[in-house]
């Protein structure tokens, strides 16, 4: 089999392939080292590769197999982390310069529980720097190219892991989602990404951006690997005081199940304020016209669909950009210099101050900059009420207008983002149009729910996502809908969405 | 660093144009087994930076998780207070930078503390004075700088600086008083009397050592005046770290007479912080408050709000064990002491010095006659707090049975207690390694009376003449070649044996 076969499995498959013992893991493995090697200087997904000790673990769990070992479903699997995730002994940057060179002490419990599970680290994969940003335009190192196009961006912030994994240097990845940073690269890249139910990871050895919208998620080809790593990943942890200590779904199951189709007796709500009647400025015409193929389709399949208002919804943006920032600019503080990253003029001829004010100075990007300044003036004394107070009522306004649409409908659903994936460059000059990618996943953030975004298509070659939201701790209706779309999408279709491609369309000769 | 000294007013004087206002602000260091949001050990002294992990070190990534000993020794603190003890709580964010805070921000408590609106009653010179407590909240202490070169231990002038982070993280609890007015002339009294006073509830409750040598128990003393009579009060200085009790006193003295000083220039008092000077029981200034630093304070994302269950409450405040001041009145009692008397030993800090030696068998009032007088005066010499002597409550306890069994006499109990404050062991060792026990009727002390016999007839011939008291003569001669070391009562009758005859 060659490396290019291997590394178009979706995860579940090569997992079989894997147990069975037709594939090892060092084969699996080195099939991925080769195809970073030969196209990540195009695609720009990863910051850190050690195709060394990737191989070491890889044969460790080969061994481990041979030896008869009782191993579990993920062992032997690759898998690639967003930079954000501290991993022991393994340079963690979160993307940016200040971090530079730092290799954490301890391991985050996603990737402590990933380790544990059996799976291969193949690398840290790119982001804006600090998780700010809409596409990983914002890293401090390099730019990552969507594989659909590569004069396009990936998403942000974590759009090396959508850009590793669409782009085959990486069966499936973990990303972040603060604003949107899973759901909307997912979307334009063509894969399933999952913001699960806020505390339902643990955040702990993720390096904070918004601690209280930080959540940790799969980027996966299916809906099934997603809900797979989800799986693998979540459950309670005693090191993160916001981790939920309740019995999580069966996801996985509810995938399989989810994509038998039937969606009898499911009650689906379109949101208005995302994209519907007279809400449209912004929402490329292409993203409209595959929502509403989605509805159909959703309709076709046995559920009831009807439009939900959710007035409070266009007040998410606002919010959303005085709580983050103001929480940024309290998490990022701890970067002055002082016990890890870069230390800038510590010379004897710049007092203690300047060597903090210095090192902050050339260690963050712009757009880290800009966030911190916002966030510090939100909560100073005198505006505090104005900005920070005022935006959390709205934070209260929108979990409301969930909780009162909940009460009448299962799921609501919208586009991911109101655009394919834009040219990059194209925004860069313009946060506010950046920040417009957020619109349409900043609210199931800021009330802290589950969201999912699924492919529902192409516009103009580009992928088109799907977005549904649940209540909190139902993130299986997610993965039951998302399973449900996705069967009935690839079976239409006669093959995956990933496989027009125009690079993989390329490389196995061309789609009929 | 040289500053011209401060003018100063005498402290009479101050009072009477000025009234003073004070208020203080009390942390003290938990005594609980792991750090207030992780689990590194919090045993004072360890080598530094080897009680630290990725929380406590602020890496990026790690979060905190309360440590709910603490939080059960803050609230216990508030009921011992009589405070509200809160049913919502939430810890805040305290944003600004230094090498000691490794966040960049205090995790600390702003607009939610845990415990609310008690006070606690204070006496002095048989007044009683009501201190109103604001609040009690629960915090995490910073790691310690150490400035090394330059000539004054802080950054200024320094070389380099060291940051150890064993304390940072350790469980600090804040307890800050409404401002004290009506103290007049007592006001460093006052403040010292509620320091001892809050120390002894905190030791009674085990919630911490409050060892203030340590830094387990650190005051900040805040103190205005303003001219008597007036309706506003003056601008305060905030005098930081002042640790030992006799410093509370001091700092706030001092403040008076330099703040009277001031305003008797027609001056402004600078609205600062201030550094004290055991040294010199002086302060000089520290940071200026004047333009404030705005600490950003928000709720902590990272932890969730503590909602103390009021059953659990109520049972922590009937399981609090008998508080200092039913504690006195019930020893009053069982010692027979008035209440000026039980002043004493508090004010003199002696109180748990005294009650250790009574339990370790000596009477309460050779407990306190030792503690109150020789020891009292030692520390006084030696410029230390009672509490800081080289000598064990046991060990007084020790040396009050030597001299009940006549083992030693006074003089040979002061020389001994000398023996042991220099460290060459307790009581007994003293004792024999010094060869100070009271002589029996030894060879060596027959010897020495009839010498002294032998060599004053003319004493020998008054005695047997009738005048018994020339006697005293050749019981000095006796004592002065014995050096003190023989039993005066001894002596003399040993003496009679002899001289006055069978």
């Amino acid at each position: 089999m060659s490396s290019t076969e291997l590394t178009d499995l979706d995860a579940a498959e090569l997992g079989r392939r894997l147990a069975g013992g037709e594939v090892s893991s060092v084969e699996a493995t080195r099939a991925y080292l080769d195809r970073i090697e030969a196209e990540d200087g195009a695609v720009g997904a990863y910051l850190h590769v050690d195709g060394e000790t990737a191989l070491q673990r890889a044969a460790a769990v080969d061994a481990a197999r041979a030896a008869g070992e009782e191993l579990g479903p993920l062992a032997g699997l690759p898998v690639a982390l967003k930079d954000v995730f501290v991993t022991e002994g393994v340079p963690t940057t979160s993307g940016s310069k200040i971090l530079e060179g730092w290799r954490p002490p301890y391991d985050a419990t996603v990737a402590r529980r990933l380790k544990d599970a059996g799976t291969v680290l193949l690398g840290k994969t790119n982001m804006d720097e600090f998780a700010m940003g809409s596409s990983t335009e914002n890293s401090a190192y390099r730019v990552t190219r969507n594989p659909w196009d590569l004069a396009r961006i990936p998403g942000g912030s974590s759009g090396g892991s959508s850009a590793a994994v669409a782009g085959g240097l990486a069966p499936w990845a973990l990303g972040t989602d603060t604003g949107g940073s899973i759901r909307q690269p997912a979307a334009v890249t063509g894969l399933v990404g999952h913001k699960p139910t806020y505390g339902s990871v643990s955040r702990y050895g993720l390096i904070a951006f918004s601690s209280s919208l930080d959540q940790a998620g799969p980027m996966a080809r299916t809906v099934l690997d997603a809900a797979v790593l989800h799986e693998a990943i979540g459950g309670h942890d005693p090191r993160d005081s916001t981790s939920i200590d309740a019995p999580s779904p069966p996801l996985a199951e509810c995938a399989r199940r989810g994509a038998t189709g039937d969606l009898k007796g499911l009650r689906v709500g379109v949101v208005r304020e995302l994209g519907g009647e007279g809400h449209t400025d912004g929402y490329e015409e292409g993203v409209l016209a595959r929502m509403a193929e989605a509805v159909q389709l959703i309709e076709g399949m046995g559920a009831e669909v009807r439009e939900v208002s959710c007035p409070s919804f266009d007040l998410a943006l606002p919010a959303y950009y005085l709580i983050a920032p103001s929480e940024a600019s309290s998490n990022l503080a701890r970067f002055e210099g002082m016990r890890f990253g870069i230390r800038v003029a510590d010379d004897g001829r710049h007092d203690l101050d300047e060597v903090m004010a210095l090192t902050r100075e050339q260690g963050f990007g712009p757009e880290v900059k800009r966030r911190i300044i916002l966030g510090t003036y939100a909560l100073s004394a005198g505006y505090y009420d104005a900005y920070y107070g005022q935006a959390q009522k709205v934070r209260t306004l929108i979990t409301r207008d969930f909780t009162a649409a909940f009460a009448d409908v299962d799921v609501l659903i919208s586009p991911t983002t109101p655009s394919v994936a834009f040219p990059i460059g194209s925004r860069v000059d313009d946060p506010l149009a950046m920040y417009a990618a957020d619109l349409c996943t900043l609210p199931a953030s800021l009330a802290g729910l589950p969201a999912t975004s699924v492919p529902c298509g192409l516009s103009e070659g580009l992928p088109v996502g799907l977005q549904i939201m649940a209540p909190a701790l139902a993130d299986d209706r997610c993965y039951s809908l998302a399973a449900a779309v996705e069967a009935a999408l690839d079976s239409a279709r006669g093959h995956r969405l990933l496989d027009e491609l125009p690079t993989r369309a390329g490389a196995t000769g061309g789609a009929a | 660093m040289t500053t011209t000294p401060d003018r100063l007013v005498d402290f009479d004087e101050v009072l009477t144009r000025y009234e003073p206002v004070i208020g203080l602000e009390t942390h003290v260091e938990l005594g609980t087994a792991s750090k207030m949001f992780c689990g590194c050990s919090t045993t004072f002294g360890a080598d530094p930076n080897t009680q630290t992990c990725p929380v406590c070190l602020g890496l990026p990534g790690s979060l905190p998780v309360a440590n709910a000993a603490a939080v059960e020794h803050t609230i216990r603190i508030g009921l011992a207070l009589g405070c509200r003890i809160a049913t919502w709580s939430r810890f805040a964010r305290k944003n600004y930078f230094y090498p000691d805070i490794p966040k960049g921000f205090q995790t600390s408590q702003y607009d939610e503390p845990l415990c609310t609106a008690g006070h606690l009653d204070v006496e002095v010179d048989g007044e009683t004075y009501r201190v109103e407590i604001e609040r009690v909240h629960l915090e995490e202490d910073t790691g310690k700088n150490l400035h090394v070169g330059g000539a004054t231990g802080r950054i200024h002038g320094a070389d380099h600086s060291l940051v150890d982070f064993n304390r940072a993280g350790i469980p600090l609890v804040e307890i800050v008083t409404r401002p004290i007015p009506g103290t007049g002339a007592k006001a460093p009294e006052v403040a010292r009397a509620y320091v001892t006073e809050l120390r002894e509830i905190v030791q009674a409750l085990g919630a911490s050592d409050v060892r203030m040598e340590q830094g387990s128990l650190r005051c900040d003393v805040n103190t205005s005046l303003a001219p008597i009579g007036s309706l506003e009060w003056g601008t305060r200085t905030e005098t930081k770290n002042v640790n030992s009790l006799r410093s509370v006193e001091r700092s706030v003295r001092y403040e008076m007479r330099r703040q009277a000083a001031v305003l008797d220039a027609e001056g402004r008092v600078l609205q600062e912080t201030r550094h004290f000077h055991e040294d010199t029981g002086s302060t000089s200034p520290g940071r200026s408050k004047e333009e404030a630093t705005d600490y950003r304070y928000f709720p902590e994302p990272d932890l969730v709000p503590l909602a103390p269950d009021a059953a659990w409450v109520e049972k922590l405040g009937a399981d609090l064990p008998e508080l200092p001041a039913a504690r006195r009145a019930r020893l009053m009692e069982e010692w027979g002491l008035s209440a000026t008397e039980m002043a004493w030993l508090v004010n003199a800090d002696a109180l748990g010095l005294v009650t250790d030696t009574v339990a370790a068998g000596a009477s309460p009032a050779d407990a306190r006659k030792w503690w109150l007088g020789e020891l009292a005066r030692r520390a006084n010499d030696a410029g230390v707090e009672l509490t800081q002597l080289a000598v064990t409550p046991a060990q007084v306890a020790e040396l009050t049975a030597l001299l009940a069994d006549g083992t030693i006499n006074d003089q040979l109990a002061r020389q001994t207690l000398d023996g042991v404050l220099a460290g060459e062991g307790g009581p007994k060792q003293v004792v024999e390694a010094r060869g100070l026990a009271v002589m029996g009727e030894s060879d060596e002390l027959v010897a020495a009376v009839e010498a002294a016999i032998a060599g004053a007839p003319d004493v020998v011939e008054k005695v047997r003449g009738g005048k018994v008291q020339a006697l005293g003569a050749l019981v000095g001669a006796v004592m002065k070649t014995t050096r003190g070391k023989a039993d005066a009562a001894t002596v003399k009758r040993m003496l009679e044996e002899r001289v006055v005859g069978s």
